[in-house]
């Protein structure tokens, strides 16, 4: 079964009220990619081609070339631009109650966010964090500049 | 000749003030596609702000002042156009309908399903469920049987298309989502459908 496949049907048996499948914690898929762009994952840095697995302790680095849009699966929507890094810290969903937790950090570069399920039901549980600040969001769409990323 | 007292300090105190901290984060507010109000609040080690409104910024400076500041629609546009450009296109659900006990989509919706097998078409890696539904005429096990066989009516429709038929998940759900609450038995064309959602 492919990682693509794999998610589906993670996200097709949650969404009939299956338990949560924990072995690889699928946070989403990644939507479009251009340029350079890798996904690190447990010290290896892997492709990021359109269609691939995001999984909730990933992190996304981009070249000056690269971006990176990502559909987590609580239809929160995450695009990287260039040259920037982003962290996914935490990421848990329940589709049939949306509840669960969402954290990412950016440690450099840019990032564009529209909240999804998550912020909408629980505020509280989603998170995005920078060097130097931390960041609540009430039913959102934002974008985050940390330029290099040095405090 | 000697240079004056006053002369003398301009060169020293500049040297000894501090020069305005640096902005080293800003986060901007955008506009809400639903357009509903929205914020963020942003805290960093030494100040809080609340963004909201589109377009208001929070400038994190170094040393962890935060202030907000009303930024440019144009600017933002421009200097995160590659990042904004890679946003992936919204969720969105789909209904259709059928016939009463059939899995034969009414024609209204025979119509409408070739607009949104071709949105569907057009999407970058979409997932797709399809969940069926079925109303009270019948008993429940009919009812799965038949709900089921409505969402495999509507992919055979996207495949046809060109959907892989590994994006698609299809779901029977019964009559146990009534889009119309009613008693056993009742015919309701509204709960004979199949929701399409697509993310």
């Amino acid at each position: 079964m492919t990682p693509y496949a794999a998610i589906v049907l993670a996200a097709a048996l949650l969404a009939a009220g299956a338990p949560a499948i924990a072995a690889a914690n699928p946070a989403g898929t990644i939507k479009n990619s251009r340029g350079s762009a890798s996904i690190e994952r447990e010290g290896q840095k892997l492709a990021a081609p359109a269609g691939a697995a995001v999984l909730g302790s990933d992190r996304i680095v981009t070249g000056a070339d690269g971006s990176v849009g990502i559909m987590l699966l609580d239809d929160t929507l995450l695009s990287v631009g260039p040259n920037s890094t982003v962290s996914l810290d935490k990421f848990a969903f329940d589709p049939a109650t949306n509840d669960g937790a969402l954290s990412a950090s950016v440690k450099r570069g840019t990032m564009a966010v529209i909240s999804g399920k998550l912020a909408k039901k629980t505020p509280g549980t989603v998170q995005f964090s920078t060097p130097s600040a931390i960041l609540g969001v009430r039913g959102t769409e934002f974008v985050i500049d940390v330029g290099d990323g040095q405090k | 000749m000697m240079a004056s007292p006053l002369l003398l300090l301009v060169p020293l105190l500049a040297a000894l003030w501090p020069a305005p901290p640096r902005v080293t984060e800003t986060i901007t507010l955008l506009p809400n596609a639903d357009g509903r109000p929205s914020a963020v609040v942003v805290r960093s080690a030494n100040g809080e702000t609340v963004i909201d409104r589109p377009y208001l910024s929070a400038s994190v400076f170094a040393g962890g002042a935060v202030t907000p500041k009303d930024q440019e629609p144009a600017y933002v546009k421009a200097r995160y156009s590659a990042t904004l450009s890679a946003l992936p296109e919204a969720a969105a659900v789909y209904v259709v309908y059928f016939d009463a006990g059939t899995d034969l989509l009414t024609p209204e919706s025979a119509e409408r399903i070739k607009q949104i097998r071709a949105q569907l078409a057009r999407r970058a890696e979409p997932e797709i469920a399809l969940v069926g539904h079925a109303d009270r005429v019948d008993m429940p096990g009919y009812n799965d049987e038949l709900s089921l066989r409505r969402a495999a009516a509507v992919q055979r429709v996207l495949v046809a298309a060109g959907i892989a038929d590994r994006r698609i998940v299809t779901i029977g759900r019964g009559a146990r989502e009534l889009l119309v609450d009613t008693r056993d038995g009742t015919i309701e064309p509204g709960n004979r459908r199949v929701e399409i959602r697509v993310r």
